[in-house]
């Protein structure tokens, strides 16, 4: 009987244990990409130093990586992804949740997703052999914004959704009732309580668009040290050099890529702790927890 | 005296005022923003049906079971290869991944709850959603591919890494809508936690789970970058997931893409079309799924 319970007891706390090692994995993998990658990348650390981040030259022959140009391109790009994706984003969240008759919400919702579930190399594809060539876009800056655009519209989408619906429904009919027009309700109850996570949504989106490689790999136009604000110039970006280069990558190349990647994962890193601490709180306060 | 006399009767007949015009011309770009999300999907299927669907399907089922060509301008099938790579890769990052994930759910909401260490692990698990495709990739390079080379299994780790927390956020939040009373009656009966969980509250999320994890089954079919340094681009068959090289749809569309052979642009979008097909009957999967749980509620 004690054996039992024993047995009981110690396939209970084998249990627990395995949970909490499961969940510690989070903390873990991302420590390891931390350590793993930053190892790696010391190499082209040791021949650079600081310039790495000012150098605008890169030529994997001479040894000279300067990942300035590819820091730009990635923040350029960024920008316009989410310059055009925010209005149309947001737009379709008001609609859905203010506009919409009840029965057209769930395939609308239905159409974000499966925006959000169309493979980035698919738009890639269609962005390289379609939107470049019969658009007269060529390859360039604008393209990949395009592009980036088109994918992160589903994130901040589905995300202002659900913050826009915590609206309370008695501050909206309060509006309404003193004689707001919907727009002019929409800024007085809807804008002010869902401000804080509509910026952590946006701030989302832009760490994707930040990080997103395949499509601003095949669109963006590759050309080296182009720091330039015209948007029809062609360009690089850190996640599109690194897959675009790899596979003639010697070990001092592949060492600076790494580099690239570590960069990339600490500026994502930034941008998502700050966004999804945004988000988190402005949900817990509209929840009232 | 009558003072309601001098007042003029009040006008009730709706007058466009300017604030009015101004909401609806706003509803009116509400309208415009839900046609400029409508158009770049519906082009971009239209292209991948209309250019796919044609590759695919000629000559059937040779596209499809065919090796791919090794010369890149030579015109004809084969995708063979690639969609067993992609289902080799996504099944085994799915069979890491998913078991993993709900029991870090399991510890979030049944164990951790409100304490610390379940904060910081539900807050870096959201942040580690965020980490970019291409990262997860290259830690895998660096972890396993330096080691063990080109294989199957490397493709499936980076995966695993991109799913482990979209399956964790997923999970939770189908525990958080286990009702409490059937763990409370559970431990009445003298159940141990882990039996109540496993017998109990996981049997009653179990749809909510399966739709949650079909949905990032769906994401991770469809990734490119973490596998561009782990699978390798091979061209024949290779059904070993931990030795050799593998490929996937999604390498070959990247690698056919940047091709100038007209040959190769359409190997592309017909794996293009095999790929897009692949993820939206993963996603209907997941739907019915859903359905299938709003129904029996």
């Amino acid at each position: 009987m004690f054996d039992l319970r024993g047995n009981r007891a110690y396939a209970d706390r084998a249990f627990r244990v395995t949970a909490t090692g499961a969940a510690a994995l989070v903390l873990l993998i991302l420590g390891l990409i931390a350590i793993t990658m930053t190892k790696r990348a010391l190499p082209v650390a040791r021949q650079m130093g600081s310039s790495f981040f000012s150098e605008t030259r890169w030529s994997a022959p001479d040894g000279i990586f300067g990942a300035l140009p590819f820091i730009f391109g990635t923040l350029f790009t960024a920008a316009i992804a989410v310059l055009i994706a925010v209005p149309i984003s947001l737009g379709v969240a008001l609609f859905i949740t203010q506009v919409a008759p009840p029965w057209f919400k769930k395939p609308m919702v239905y159409l974000i997703d499966l925006l959000a579930v169309v493979p980035s190399v698919v738009f890639g594809l269609w962005g390289v052999l379609v939107l470049s060539q019969h658009f007269e876009l060529g390859r360039s800056f604008l393209t990949a914004g395009i592009i980036l655009a088109i994918m992160i519209i589903p994130i901040i989408t589905s995300l202002s959704r659900e913050v826009i619906e915590t609206t309370p429904p008695s501050d909206k009919e309060a509006a309404l009732a003193l004689g707001s027009t919907r727009w002019e309700m929409i800024g007085a109850a809807v804008i002010p309580h869902s401000a804080g996570g509509l910026v952590g949504a946006v701030m989302l989106g832009l760490g994707r668009a930040m990080g997103e490689t395949i499509a601003a790999a095949l669109v963006i136009g590759s050309a080296l040290g182009q720091i330039t604000l015209n948007p029809f110039a062609a360009g690089n970006s850190m996640p599109a050099v690194i897959a675009n280069e790899w596979g003639e990558a010697d070990d001092l190349h592949k060492s600076a890529l790494i580099a690239l990647a570590v960069t990339l994962f600490v500026i994502t890193i930034i941008v998502n702790l700050v966004a999804t601490g945004i988000v988190q709180r402005s949900m817990r306060r509209s929840q009232g927890t | 005296m009558n003072l309601l006399a001098d007042v003029p009767p009040l006008d009730l007949s709706a007058k466009r005022s300017w604030r009015s015009v101004k909401s609806t011309i706003m509803t009116g770009l509400m309208v415009l923003s839900v046609v400029a999300v409508a158009v770049p999907l519906i082009a971009v299927l239209w292209s991948v049906g209309a250019r796919g669907l044609a590759v695919a399907f000629k000559d059937f089922p040779d596209f499809f079971v065919k090796e791919i060509p090794v010369v890149a301008r030579r015109a004809g099938p084969g995708m063979g290869p690639a969609i067993v790579g992609t289902l080799l890769v996504t099944g085994v990052a799915t069979l890491i991944a998913v078991p993993l994930g709900v029991l870090g759910a399991v510890y979030l909401h049944e164990y951790g709850i409100k304490n610390r260490f379940a904060r910081l692990v539900r807050f870096m698990a959201t942040v580690m959603t965020g980490v970019p495709s291409i990262v997860m990739g290259l830690f895998v390079y660096v972890l396993w591919t330096l080691s063990f080379g080109y294989s199957a299994f490397g493709g499936a780790l980076a995966l695993s890494c991109l799913m482990l927390p979209v399956v964790i956020g997923a999970t939770e939040q189908m525990l958080k809508l286990v009702p409490p009373h059937l763990r409370e009656a559970a431990y009445a009966l003298g159940t141990t936690k882990s039996r109540t969980i496993l017998t109990v509250v996981l049997p009653a999320a179990l749809p909510g789970i399966v739709s949650g994890s079909l949905l990032a089954v769906a994401r991770a079919a469809g990734e490119t970058a973490p596998l561009l340094f782990a699978v390798g681009a091979a061209t024949e068959y290779n059904p070993h997931i931990f030795v050799e090289a593998n490929t996937a749809l999604s390498i070959q569309i990247f690698a056919n893409a940047n091709s100038s052979f007209v040959a190769a642009q359409d190997r592309a979008w017909g794996a293009a079309m095999t790929l897009v097909l692949l993820t939206f009957l993963v996603t209907l999967a997941a739907r019915v799924v859903t359905a299938r749980l709003a129904s029996r509620r």
